[in-house]
């Protein structure tokens, strides 16, 4: 059983490294880009019949993999 | 007085604290290391600077969780006075003892250089042999101390003062929201700052600017 857990920035939080991103492809050419914010994105494998996997990868998030001042994260469970 | 330095991998300013606590006060401090889940009885906790655990997942994230911190947070509570420098501060952050988060500097530059802090609260345990508005000189050496805390959160810090050192005008070197260099919790036992004063004690570091943040917090639990 596989989960994804995808973090981003939340509103407001300035992102320094997406607007790094943002200025390097701009200056490639690539036009038309009008915001980047960087995140980040954990899979975890989880052993097949866990139980409640989507509470069990949520109390992870808040236990240690984001920061909820800075970080907002969605999670995606694959049987 | 007994001081306890908190050893934790990938920490290397732990030295220099030692040295300035030995320096300051003619005592060696006791040290305790991550996987300790019991501390000594202390007077005064101080969590050093460097790169625990290689800054990885986020800065201090990971040496937070570890048992030494439990034992922290619990003697925190408890009221002894705690000092957290640079990823020591990042590290009382992530571990709930301070409010806010400290992001990847606004230039995205290591900044390593002085600068020029104000005193802006000189009533507190770690701050009493200041006087209110002092200009200070102080070293900075990270990658990470923009400090960050959503709108209502940052009001209410600097409602009750506590915001206790700020870079001087024209000195921010990460970006930090109100020039905000350091921090003290509600109970005032609590400070983290991203400069370090431990490397500003003696004149042969080119200055004695950060001793009085030490003789402060040691005069007030000799």
């Amino acid at each position: 059983m596989k989960a994804r857990v995808i973090v981003t920035l939340k509103n407001g939080v300035l992102d320094p490294q997406g607007k790094a991103i943002e200025g390097a492809l701009s200056s490639m050419g690539h036009d038309g880009v009008t915001q980047i914010r960087q995140g980040k994105v954990f899979d975890i494998e989880l052993e097949d019949g866990t139980s409640d996997p989507e509470a069990k990868v949520k109390a992870m998030c808040e236990a240690l993999l984001t920061n909820t001042v800075i970080e907002s994260y969605s999670i995606e469970i694959e049987d | 007085m007994r001081a306890v330095v908190v050893l934790v991998p990938g920490l290397n300013r732990d030295r220099d604290m030692i040295a300035a606590l030995e320096k300051i006060s003619a005592t060696p401090p006791l040290t305790v290391w991550a996987t300790d889940t019991d501390l000594p009885a202390a007077d005064l906790i101080l969590v050093p600077g460097g790169f625990s655990y290689g800054d990885y997942l986020r800065c201090g994230a990971i040496a937070a969780r570890l048992p030494v911190m439990q034992a922290v947070i619990k003697a925190a509570h408890n009221g002894v006075p705690v000092l957290g420098v640079c990823n020591g501060f990042q590290i009382l952050i992530e571990a709930g003892l301070l409010p806010g988060a400290l992001m990847r500097n606004a230039s995205l530059r290591f900044v390593c250089k002085q600068v020029r802090l104000e005193v802006t609260n000189a009533d507190t345990v770690f701050t009493r042999k200041y006087s209110q508005g002092q200009i200070i000189d102080c070293p900075v050496a990270h990658h990470d101390g923009n400090y960050f805390a959503q709108p209502d959160e940052l009001a209410a810090l600097e409602d009750r003062g506590g915001v206790v050192f700020r870079y001087a005008e024209g000195t921010n070197p990460n970006g930090s929201l109100n020039d905000i260099a350091g921090i003290v919790n509600d109970k005032g036992n609590v400070l983290g700052l991203m400069p370090h004063p431990e490397n500003l004690i003696e004149p042969l570091n080119g200055g004695t600017d950060g001793r009085a943040l030490f003789e402060s917090a040691l005069a007030e639990v000799a």
